[in-house]
């Protein structure tokens, strides 16, 4: 019986009668990171990294959730687990799973480049590598991220120079508070939406972030001009919108790499920024564990796994319900 | 070519058309004047040929970036747009060579067009290697063609009046004809044209907008003059000193197709006609399909003639007396064109006069409408009475009112993902009908859902795909569509044995199982004998 097997409720490793990321209400659920389709409500119980239980808590809402350190063991019926930063988020880690010297890492998302915000990723040297592939062919790869946080705000002070406000879409976990710790508040003030204002109250604290407030129905038209409005991708399509006065929208995210995408969302500035790894990324993560079995989950997942069975590794793909970064509005956290 | 690669990114990072307008008008304004002439005939569609094969770029650009082949072509379809997926496989140089000026570019690729595979590879892995992402994007553009920045000729044309402060309409004419950057200047093009070049330029052709509503919001139905939509190939009809000119609407001289014309030189010099030219024989105008077997031949031999015989359908007169008469009304313009006809009635010319038909209410026009089809008529055309010849796309005076299509309901059986904006979507459909218990492909569609019925169907495809050929995908048999035509004609090349005009998806039968789709003898029995 292999350690982990792919079903219809999620990873399971039966040695341990507990699930990884499920899709379905569970009775034990470990928890690789706090984004919607891999923390599901319902499940009985939630182990998670410490870092996550704020988020899950402010998601999920009164849950029994208990957090663990990064590199901590913990055992489960003779299974060894332990928690390693995949780099995606805040919070957000890689699940080793040890039995009988039997090593699997399941990465939930994960991104090679330091964000400047999140622990960066480790790899975490293992027999069988559950990778996600959600930018798993070679046309992505990412430009310096410190250069597209300076072009953020280069974009954001001539739209400020024009007494126009700035509308910059990103997802309200994670990919907003990277936004937020970059931006330069000396250029005007920074209103979030409360999605994304809320979210980040949760790392109040532990991160340092530039001064913001959430818009109201009370912000005035007047106040938002040449600001900075942080919202996450789904607002684009709220009647609040109508509240900006002139604005120009911008998208940050790994799908804005091909012009496709970047007419098919219509935004007047597109910027390349992902929390998932790149193509040379993800061949690096690949490397980096000296694994020898792959399982590709989500993404360009068939596309990933054939490269890497013609590069020697032993490499498939099982079918999940995770999404990764979507090119189309998701609801909103 | 920085300065054009910066303008690509520069259209591209906004939607905003006053903004696209401003960034080409400032281009205009800073790039020597051999760049501004290559860019717009790039953007006239008026690229030099290609000198190397697609299938050559795709195999050194895998290659250069060392992936196997399938991967390349699998990105590609996932991109939609082979420039790009190029620029972006190919890994970032480090070694920067100066970037060309863009007419010295277009120059070498031109002369690259007779030179062996060789020194071809050279050259275009020379330019991936040494230019940056950007340029190489743009680079690669040059070399495939079909910019498709999101640059009609209109805004061009806007772009280059603001910048040289010159008239729109002015500028729209000036660039009308044969023209390449090779044999013109800009100088010559725009400010100081040759008396000799404008012999044969060509009008800017006007064009109708489609008419949405009923015709009732258009006022008094005496106000409009109301012909038929004569469903062949648009043509200008030139006669200046002498000489004989015929324009399509692409800007292609047609005159070699269609040598009958030249019957036309007893018309008197500085005499223009617009009109669309069908087949016709035995005094009756035939289908469409057939005037398809004169364009498609490079040879017309005397035989061609006889067997298909074309006439112009005359429905306006833009020049007279040599003078440019496309200021006045519509009304005016016709009887001109009226007394012309009549002047020459028996010349035998291969000519006929689009009759205005006078009918007395909106209601006798609708009733005319209906009846357009059994006379090799796509609808109506309704124009106002008092209206100048437009330039373009202008909407107002001239409406086109089709015939409502023919449809039938279909069954999606095969699926592949789009281009540009619905890369990586499943939005181009194979549609197929009932011959017993099979089903018979029949037509493919792109066009006619929403975004997000178009992201329904994706999710279908995603899920229920039977097979894979490349980029195509069979599905499982399920979704019911109506699908739309404007005509149909039997054809030995397709497999059903019918062949369908502008197919498209009219809207999506969720109340429909698959037993209760058309079958192929039902759509059949649409044909007109």
């Amino acid at each position: 019986m292999p350690l982990l097997e792919f079903t219809s409720k999620g990873i399971y490793c039966s040695l341990a009668d507990v699930y990884l990321d499920p899709w379905r209400p569970v009775a034990k659920a470990i928890i690789s990171h706090g984004h919607a389709d891999h923390a599901r409500w319902g499940h009985k119980q939630y182990i998670t990294h410490q870092d996550n239980v704020a988020i899950l808590k402010h998601r999920l809402g009164a849950i029994v959730v208990s957090g663990k350190a990064y590199g901590e063991t913990f055992s489960i019926n003779n299974v060894t687990f332990s928690f390693h930063p995949s780099g995606h988020v805040i919070g957000a880690a890689q699940i080793r799973v040890e039995h009988r010297g039997e090593v699997w890492v399941f990465t939930g998302d994960y991104k090679i480049k330091n964000d400047g915000l999140t622990l960066p990723f480790e790899p975490v040297k293992c027999h069988t590598f559950i990778t996600e592939s959600t930018f798993g062919i070679p046309v992505f790869h990412w430009p310096d991220p410190v250069e597209v946080h300076t072009a953020i705000n280069h974009w954001w002070a001539a739209n400020n120079k024009a007494g126009r406000a700035s509308l910059l879409l990103g997802y309200s976990l994670g990919k907003a508070q990277r936004l937020l710790h970059f931006l330069d508040p000396s250029i005007g003030p920074i209103y979030t939406h409360s999605a994304v204002g809320n979210m980040t109250a949760v790392f109040e604290g532990t991160h340092a972030f530039p001064p913001y407030q959430n818009l109201t129905a009370e912000t005035s038209k007047k106040a938002l001009a040449g600001s900075l409005i942080l919202a996450p991708p789904a607002a684009t399509e709220a009647a609040w919108l109508r509240k900006l006065g002139d604005y120009r929208s911008g998208f940050a995210s790994g799908w804005m790499h091909t012009r496709g995408a970047r007419r098919r969302r219509a935004v007047d500035q597109a910027f390349v920024l992902s929390d998932h790894a790149d193509w040379p990324g993800l061949l690096a993560a690949v490397k980096a564990t000296q694994c020898e079995n792959v399982i590709t989950t989500h993404g360009y997942t068939d596309l990933f796994a054939q490269y890497l069975r013609e590069k020697g590794w032993n490499a498939r793909t099982e079918k999940t319900n995770y999404e990764g970064e979507s090119i189309d509005p998701k609801p909103t956290l | 070519m920085i300065a054009f690669s910066t303008l690509i990114q520069q259209l591209d990072q906004t939607n905003k058309t006053n903004e696209k307008v401003l960034a080409l008008r400032n281009y205009f304004l800073s790039t020597p004047p051999e760049d501004v002439l290559w860019t717009i005939a790039l953007l006239s569609h008026r690229r030099p040929p290609r000198p190397v094969t697609t299938t050559l770029m795709r195999t050194w650009a895998a290659e250069l970036a060392g992936l196997p082949l399938w991967l390349f072509e699998e990105s590609y379809h996932i991109v939609g747009d082979l420039a790009e997926t190029i620029a972006l496989v190919i890994p970032e140089s480090t070694a920067t060579l100066k970037p060309q000026k863009l007419n010295m570019l277009m120059e070498a690729i031109i002369a690259l067009k007779p030179k062996g595979e060789d020194e071809k590879k050279k050259f275009i892995i020379d330019h991936w290697q040494s230019l940056t992402g950007l340029q190489r994007f743009a680079f690669n553009k040059l070399i495939t063609g079909g910019l498709r920045i999101g640059i009609s000729q209109k805004l061009m044309t806007r772009a280059l009046a603001q910048a040289f402060e010159m008239e729109e309409n002015h500028i729209a004419h000036r660039l009308m004809g044969q023209w390449t950057p090779q044999n013109t200047t800009l100088d010559q093009l725009l400010f100081n044209p040759n008396p000799e070049d404008l012999l044969s330029q060509p009008y800017p052709f006007y064009l109708a907008h489609p008419l949405q509503d009923r015709p009732d919001q258009l006022g008094e139905c005496a106000a409009w003059i109301v012909e038929h939509k004569w469903d062949g190939m648009r043509g200008q009809l030139i006669l200046r000193q002498g000489k004989w000119y015929c324009w399509s609407r692409g800007e292609e001289l047609i005159s070699e197709k269609f040598p009958e014309f030249e019957a036309f030189l007893s018309l008197p010099n500085g005499t223009v006609l617009d009109g669309e030219i069908l087949p016709y024989k035995a005094g009756k105008i035939q289908h469409f399909a057939l005037l398809q077997k004169r364009i498609g031949r490079k040879n017309i031999s005397p035989k061609l003639l006889e067997q298909y015989p074309v006439v112009l359908m005359v429905y306006d007169l833009l020049e007279w007396e040599g003078n440019d008469i496309r200021a006045k009304s519509a009304v005016e313009r016709r009887e001109l064109m009226e007394r012309l006809f009549d002047q020459y009635q028996n010349q035998n010319l291969p000519w006929l006069l689009s009759p205005s038909l006078h009918l007395p209410s909106w209601r006798a026009v609708e009733e005319e409408r209906q009846k357009a089809t059994a006379i090799q008529s796509e609808g109506l055309m309704l124009k106002r009475a008092d209206s100048p010849y437009g330039v373009g796309r202008k909407k107002g005076d001239w409406w086109k009112w089709k015939s409502d299509p023919l449809t039938i309901d279909a069954v999606l059986t095969y699926a592949m993902r789009g281009h540009g904006r619905r890369t990586n979507l499943y939005t181009d459909y194979t549609f197929a009908l009932w011959q017993g218990d099979t089903l018979v492909t029949f037509a493919k569609a792109y066009s006619g859902l929403t975004d997000e019925e178009f992201r329904k169907v994706d999710a279908y495809v995603k899920k229920n795909t039977l097979e894979r050929f490349g980029p195509v995908r069979r599905v499982k048999p399920a979704l019911v569509f109506e699908i739309a035509f404007e005509g149909i004609a039997p054809s030995t090349r397709h497999k059903s044995g019918v062949a369908v005009r502008f197919p498209r998806i009219l809207r999506w039968r969720h109340d429909k199982k698959i037993t209760a789709a058309n079958t192929l003898d039902e759509l059949k029995a649409l044909i007109v004998q």
